[in-house]
């Protein structure tokens, strides 16, 4: 096995419950639509029915006639003035002039219950002048196409370009023209994806309060408070501080909760209402249609590679969007992962972000790189079959490793893909026969990390036990795996460490859980916290001992004297620290802030089985196997959890998953009914292998899984599907009318 | 919104027939209430049959046959080994619909009533020969369930017409039935294709055939040339293929957000021979 045996650890690799989890398996947990507040209101958001048009009229008088009726908000009761990303989120959060998309916000309303708010919202009147619209990426860039938001565009766009291209990013380093002469083989194909939604089970959820004075509270449900903060406080011109934020327990996230969409609607709500609290949750539609789904892209590849398999060059242009707002499409990152897994001469990266009638964008789990890795991965497979070469053995061949310069710039520094690749090679699951229809396919896949800013708080208890505050909501089992870490490093049982997630008044300012950063970042803060602790234990047990504080050591949760005085002093517990730390000196905690550095990227590696009904056009998924290098594993559980997690919804965005537009621009399948999504039954067990290959960033060598599970399966099953069928499929989803379409197109020549 | 509760279906009748408004009848009410809570469909008028005596009741007919109550869930259906040993199809059908949770509530009669063309209990009823008894203010009749739906979301019950019970008939011997649906995934999900077939045999040879398929139409075909297509037949390949071209011949589909017209047409031909190689072996036919 892979797994890293070099160090030896009490704690750190082990497999205890999650602090959460009776709470969960209870229904004690208390989710964004749990929380009550006396007085509350109940809110409710009038929507476009239409993907694109003017907003001629807003007649709310029948609705605020309704008796229970409390408020009604329109842009109107929104300061103006605002630029940027804090306009593009004003907007988002209702429409000015233009509705953009299918579902945009136009007013909200607040009332005495949810069926009167509902039954208001209905009154409102709205008289809309219906513009052209588009939805699809390849429409939307066309110089003819309806123009979305003229004069949006930023600098990158030389004048004279299409309406809707509002972005063009351009990179990449070394002789492509060589290159691609150096090559036995060069291939160029275009892949398509369509947008996906992270589909959380808990839809968005929050109770707002805003009074007269300026001062509010938000209990919501999200990745990131401090986020909510300053987006709520920016669109409707509050100061910071002086909301308070909670965060509810999250029934997922993906990225899709680390901004806003209906929030500052509450708060607004509640200002206008004389600050009673309002609650907004919104229903599965709602979240459909106007919450960030990722965008969707067409994308062209060409890949130079010799006869042994070496790349030689490479050059993608990706075209995205990722509805109507300039920055909301993942593009960058997307061409940023395109290639990141190998070392490549020369490579040539364009991206021309499009605006679209659709909802915007928001973060999905490695925003970007499923998208990219579903084009490369599927050319080199495609390049990998013509050249009859093994598709681990030219990965491996090609693999990035320390000291290679990155596709997208830096120099990687100890990375763990190789590792990776060896040990998918040596997996059983490779060596298992397959029958007809049956093929299998391997793809590999990147995510960076990411570090960002962090604030952890540790505090010492009167009896020794130890309270964490963090700023990053728990999605994946990041309590566990922090109070772990602290457990570790402090010595004492994890059973003793209680991990909180904290308002936004109890810390400084932290960065949602996003980019896999929670266990990485403030588990390394609360480490470093700790120490502080433990240096502070240290001093007082000094102190009482009346040896100098470098003659203490802390060993197995206690300060036991050493060097000269080994042996001299009975060890002090932490407990019998706590418990006299009032008169030593006060509160014992440590407190670690920074933007934290030192991120290690993560790779994986997927082989997937699947058997193709050539009669229906039908995949089934036979078996999956995700390999990926964790740096280490603190709760293996967890990090397991996510690989089969980004497994299971790249599955879904490979098979089934898809907005579906009618002509009129509206959204066809707003509910799970129809936006397919795979159920329990559609999997199989995924195995998963923890390959690790320490950060030397992180104090236990964390890289952060969360993301690079969800980049392989794209490719993973387009590749299997290749095998199983000998058909190429370039566009997704790879529904059964799709397979099947195209094995008639082949049987009819 | 008025909730009734009457405990005969003459009163219920009643009701439905003074009621002016929208007027639904709550069976399982896995899609009223869904529709209700969707605001889609707020009925003015809520009558529930579940306190009608003997809705829940799946009794056996003096024909030899069922006779299944309005209240029956899918679940009562799937323990009943009776109605399972005779018609296993129709069983099938609605143990396709939802989940663990749906089947405990979800009805025969409030599938058909709902009048989807891709109502999974549908064909297999319609493929059995399936009649249901309807109580109105004119008094009692009976109707094939085939002639039920009028369209989508419609039926051809007259306004303060209800459905009593569904009634099968006699299984006989040598004698079976099988539904299966298309759907991308394994559950959770609306048929993109359905097809039903129930056959009789004499010998090895197809005697007796009834093929009814979903999702292909506005409204759920009985299609008897597909019947045609195997009847003397020891369903071989060419019956087979000769099914199949009937049964996509008789499909009108439309493209929509769960799938093509095309992949439908085609897709209906390969169900329809697999279920009817299903049924040919449950009525004891060797394997074809
Ligand atoms: C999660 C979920 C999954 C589902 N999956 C499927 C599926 O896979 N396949 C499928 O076909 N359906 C599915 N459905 C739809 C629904 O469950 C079925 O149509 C079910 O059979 C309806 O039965 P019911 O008893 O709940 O009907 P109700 O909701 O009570 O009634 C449905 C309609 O029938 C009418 N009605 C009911 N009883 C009578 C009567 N005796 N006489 C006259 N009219 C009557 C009502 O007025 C109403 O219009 C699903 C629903 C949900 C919520």
């Amino acid at each position: 096995m892979a797994k890293d045996e070099t160090a030896t650890f009490r704690l750190i690799g082990t497999r205890p419950d999650r602090p959460d989890g009776l709470d969960k398996v209870t229904g004690r947990a208390r989710y964004g639509a749990d929380v009550q507040a006396p007085g509350m209101l109940h809110g409710a958001v009038v929507r476009s029915p239409h993907a694109h048009a003017r907003i001629l009229r807003i007649d709310a008088s029948k609705a605020l006639a309704l008796d229970g009726v409390k408020a009604v908000v329109t842009r109107a009761d929104l300061p103006s003035g605002l630029t940027g990303e804090d306009w593009n989120l004003q907007e988002n959060t209702l429409a000015g002039e233009v509705a953009l998309y299918d579902g945009h916000a136009v007013a909200a309303v607040a009332a005495t219950s949810k069926l009167r708010a509902q039954d208001a919202a209905r009154l409102v009147e709205v008289e809309y002048e219906i513009l052209p619209h588009v939805t699809d990426v390849d429409e939307a860039i066309r110089p003819d196409a309806p123009a979305i938001r003229p004069g949006a565009a930023d600098h990158s766009v030389p004048t004279g370009s299409p309406p809707n291209l509002v972005r063009q990013i351009d990179f990449g380093h070394g002789d492509l023209e060589a290159g691609f002469a150096a090559a036995d083989l060069v291939r160029e194909q275009t892949y398509r994806t369509e947008a996906t939604h992270q589909g959380y089970i808990e839809p968005q959820a929050c109770l707002g309060q805003l009074g007269a004075d300026g001062k509010g509270e938000m209990w919501v449900c999200t990745q990131g408070q401090w986020y909510i903060r300053r987006m709520c406080a920016a669109v409707l011109g509050i100061e910071a501080a002086q909301l308070r934020v909670t965060p509810s327990e999250i029934g997922g996230g993906f990225g899709g909760k680390t901004t806003i969409f209906m929030e500052p609607l509450a708060l607004a709500l509640s200002r206008k209402a004389g600050g009673r609290p309002v609650k907004l949750v919104m229903s599965r539609a709602e979240v459909m249609r106007a919450t960030g789904p990722t965008g969707s892209a067409s994308m062209d590849v060409k890949l130079g590679m010799t006869a042994e398999g070496m790349i030689t060059a490479a050059k993608v242009t990706f075209r995205m969007q990722g509805g109507p707002f300039v920055g909301a499409s993942p593009v960058g990152e997307a061409l940023s992962c395109a290639l990141a897994c190998y070392t490549v001469p020369a490579v040539h990266h364009l991206g021309l972000e499009v605006l679209a009638n659709r909802p915007k964008a928001a973060a999905y789990r490695a925003p970007g790189a499923p998208m990219a890795a579903f084009a490369v991965e599927s050319l080199l497979d495609e390049m990998c079959r013509e050249l009859q070469l093994d598709p681990i053995e030219v990965r491996l061949k090609n693999a990035a490793h320390e000291g290679t310069k990155a596709s997208y710039g830096p120099t990687y520094k100890r990375i763990g893909l190789v590792e990776t690749l060896q040990a998918t090679k040596t997996h059983p699951n490779l060596s298992l026969p397959l029958g007809p229809n049956q093929g299998r396919g391997v793809a590999a896949g990147f995510w960076f990390n990411h570090g960002g800013e962090t604030s952890v708080s540790l505090a010492i208890g009167e009896d020794g036990t130890v309270q964490v505050s963090i700023g990053t909501p728990d999605i994946g089992g990041s309590r566990a795996s922090l109070a772990l870490m602290v457990a570790e490093t402090l010595g004492i049982p994890y059973e003793n460490v209680r991990v909180n997630v904290v308002e936004t008044g109890a810390l400084g300012v932290n960065e949602p859980t996003h980019g896999s950063r929670a266990t990485f970042a403030s588990g390394k803060a609360a480490v470093e916290s700790a120490r502080q602790a433990i240096a502070q234990m240290c001093r007082r047990a000094a102190a009482a001992w009346g040896i100098d504080p470098d003659a203490v050591e802390w060993r197995d949760g206690a300060a036991v004297p050493s060097g000269d005085n080994a042996g001299k002093f009975p060890p002090m517990t932490i407990a019998e620290i706590g418990a006299a730390m009032g008169s030593t000196g006060g509160p014992i905690s440590g407190h670690h802030e920074t933007t934290a550095g030192g991120v290690g990227a993560s790779f994986g590696v997927h082989v997937v089985d699947v058997e193709v009904d050539p009669e229906t056009g039908r995949t089934t998924v036979l078996r999956y196997l995700v390999v990926q290098d964790a740096g280490r594993a603190i709760h293996p559980a967890y990090v397991e959890g996510q690989y089969q997690g980004g497994a299971a919804q790249g599955i879904g965005w490979a098979l089934n998953e898809e907005y579906v537009y009618g002509a009129d621009g509206r959204l066809q399948n707003p509910l799970f009914l129809d936006y397919r999504m795979p159920v329990a039954s559609d999997l199989p067990m995924i195995d998963t292998v923890i390959v690790e290959v320490p950060n030397p960033g992180h104090p236990y060598g964390v890289r952060g899984v969360g993301e690079t599970g969800i980049t392989p399966p794209l490719p993973a099953l387009a590749n299997a599907i290749a095998a199983a069928t000998g058909l190429r499929l370039r566009s997704l989803p790879m529904s059964p009318p799709k397979v099947l379409a195209a094995l008639r197109a082949r049987a009819n020549g | 919104m008025n909730y009734h509760r009457p405990t005969s279906f003459e009163q219920a009748s009643a009701i439905a027939a003074a009621a002016a408004g929208v007027t639904r009848f709550l069976a399982g009410g896995t899609d009223v209430l869904v529709q209700l809570r969707a605001g889609t469909v707020t009925p003015d008028d809520l009558i529930d049959l579940k306190h009608i005596p003997g809705v829940k009741e799946i009794a056996p007919t003096a024909e030899g046959g069922w006779r299944i109550g309005v209240a029956v869930s899918g679940a009562d259906l799937g323990r009943h080994a009776g109605l399972c040993a005779d018609w296993p199809g129709v069983v099938e059908g609605m143990r396709l619909v939802g989940s663990i949770q749906v089947q405990g509530r979800a009805t025969l009669a409030g599938n058909l009533c709902n009048g989807s063309a891709a109502a999974d209990s549908v064909p297999g009823l319609v493929a059995a020969a399936a009649r249901v008894s309807v109580v109105g203010p004119q008094g009692r009749r009976e109707l094939a369930v085939e002639d039920i739906p009028a369209g989508p979301g419609r039926t051809v019950l007259a306004p303060g017409e209800l459905i009593a019970a569904i009634i099968l008939p006699a299984r006989g011997a040598r004698g079976g039935d099988a539904y299966l649906r298309f759907i991308p995934r394994t559950e959770m999900d609306i048929a993109v294709v359905g097809a039903a077939v129930n056959l009789r045999l004499d010998g090895d040879r197809v005697a007796e055939a009834r093929v009814a398929l979903g999702a292909v139409a506005p409204r759920i075909l009985l299609v008897p040339e597909a019947a045609d297509a195997i009847l003397g037949t020891p369903l071989d390949a060419s019956a087979l293929s000769a099914l199949a071209a009937a049964a996509t011949a008789a499909a009108r589909p439309i493209t929509d957000r769960r799938g093509t017209a095309e992949f439908r047409r085609e897709v209906v031909g390969v169900l329809v021979c697999r279920a009817a190689r299903i049924a040919y072996q449950r009525a004891g036919g060797a394997a074809t």
